[in-house]
């Protein structure tokens, strides 16, 4: 590694116009096979909704393949793209439509990469949304392993009957755990 | 008969001048920047990014979290980044002096540079996104309140691919400064906004670019929570008169390094 990275700021308050598009949070039409919605809020260390955030996701296919498909700003309705991007409403809340993603390699538990922006927050946020289902594999996940209940709680979406919630607390009790990746 | 004079700037500037009672002042917040700067350059450790808990910026204060970020090795999914092509993003996207009826007010400027990674590898094809004030230092947004005029021929959004050498090239006018909130008379510099994707998620970066000179540098707390001056550095454009072109734009040089996840390299549509 010879050069430093840029660094980060905030993606402030006016975002929308620049970053928001049609489709964006919509990776498969909603009620379309094999859809599910991720949805959840984002909360602040009050447990004040953020209304100025934004939800990025990238996963993979349900086979757990990496999608490799152009199309995420102009979706043409079949192609899966893995990639979305919500702004949180008034209430805080963001939702996507989706699929299921798939692991990655067998017996790892599969998961949602999820950054997060928001006016106030000076640099962007990386998490992993867990799906809930695979308790042996979820149990043999280095990072979730390695973190004590109530910490490892904080990257499990839960389950629901339109598909999975993962709220987002930027800080506070139930503080989610944020990641860092080598070199960062 | 006298009618009733429209609320105008005098009554405008007067309204705001009793909402700025409320607020702290900018030596406040400047003595909070400079102790921590201070604090920093003592303990003598190298810092590249801002600081998520910086409490001059007021509101970061129950937005940033308090807990050390976990490291963890990425996985396949995090080792690449969302796939963009020319389905994506229309050539003319990068240009924001177009599309509407008419030129935009403002400083004319054409913003390019490469995004590589740490190794100066150029990012191939991928998405840049920025979005800006205009020249009177208003965001096209139903939240920006700031009683400067909006520019019906300028939006301040535009969209580009990097190229085969990682180049991305906009054509815009130059932002003014802006107000907000933070503190009394609190100005940011003029700044165009940009978001970044890497060869890998890993990568992702959404900053700020700034422009040579500003003299609003010093009191800005969303620039100065990057408390490493060498680091504030790396988000300032070089002007460079080879860019500018004769009777038309000025020209800014700014590059962009993405760092972290170790990617995995292969040729374009290879999968490993």
């Amino acid at each position: 590694m010879t050069l430093t990275a840029t660094p980060g700021q905030t993606v402030g308050p006016f975002f929308h116009y620049g970053l928001a598009y049609d489709g964006d949070c919509v990776l498969v039409p909603p009620g379309s096979p094999g859809s599910v919605l991720l949805r959840g809020q984002v909360l602040d260390g009050a447990g004040v909704a953020v209304r100025d955030a934004l939800v990025e996701i990238w996963q993979t296919r349900p086979d757990g393949s990496v999608p490799r498909d152009v199309g995420s700003l102009r979706r043409d309705g079949w192609s899966f793209t893995g990639f979305g991007r919500a702004c949180t409403g008034q209430d805080g809340r963001y939702v996507f439509s989706t699929l299921v993603p798939g692991a990655g390699k067998p017996g790892r538990p599969a998961f949602f990469a999820v950054t997060v922006f928001a006016r106030g927050l000076s640099n962007r946020l990386f998490t992993r949304a867990y799906l809930p289902h695979d308790d042996a594999a979820l149990a043999g996940d280095p990072l979730l392993s390695a973190l004590p209940p109530r910490r490892r709680a904080t990257l499990l979406a839960s389950r629901d009957e339109r598909g999975f919630v993962f709220d987002i607390h930027l800080q506070g009790a139930n503080e989610t755990v944020f990641l860092r990746y080598p070199g960062q | 008969m006298f009618r009733r004079a429209p609320a105008g700037p005098t009554v405008r500037a007067m309204s705001s001048r009793a909402r700025a009672r409320e607020l702290e002042p900018q030596s406040v917040i400047s003595s909070e920047m400079a102790a921590i700067e201070s604090d920093y350059r003592r303990a003598g450790v190298e810092e590249t990014q801002p600081r998520l808990d910086y409490p001059p910026y007021r509101g970061s204060l129950l937005r940033h979290p308090t807990r050390d970020p976990c490291d963890v090795d990425p996985e396949a999914i995090e080792r690449w980044a969302p796939c963009f092509g020319a389905r994506d993003v229309d050539p003319l996207e990068a240009d924001l002096t177009v599309g509407h009826a008419g030129e935009p007010v403002g400083e004319r400027v054409v913003v390019t540079g490469r995004v590589v990674d740490g190794d100066g590898r150029p990012v191939r094809g991928q998405l840049v996104e920025i979005w800006q004030a205009n020249a009177a230092g208003r965001y096209v947004h139903r939240r920006d309140q700031h009683p400067a005029p909006l520019d019906p021929h300028f939006t301040g959004a535009g969209r580009c691919l990097t190229d085969g050498d990682g180049w991305y090239r906009f054509q815009t006018i130059k932002p003014g400064p802006y107000p907000w909130r933070n503190h009394c008379n609190a100005w940011r510099p003029a700044h165009i906004h940009f978001s970044v994707f890497g060869a890998a998620f890993t990568q992702r970066l959404v900053t700020q670019m700034y422009f040579p000179g500003d003299p609003l540098f010093a009191f800005d707390p969303i620039y100065q929570s990057i408390t490493d001056r060498r680091a504030r550095d790396r988000l300032v454009a070089t002007y460079d008169h080879g860019l500018t072109s004769h009777e038309w734009a000025l020209g800014y040089r700014w590059d962009i390094v993405l760092t972290g996840g170790q990617p995995t390299y292969v040729e374009a549509g290879e999968l490993v």
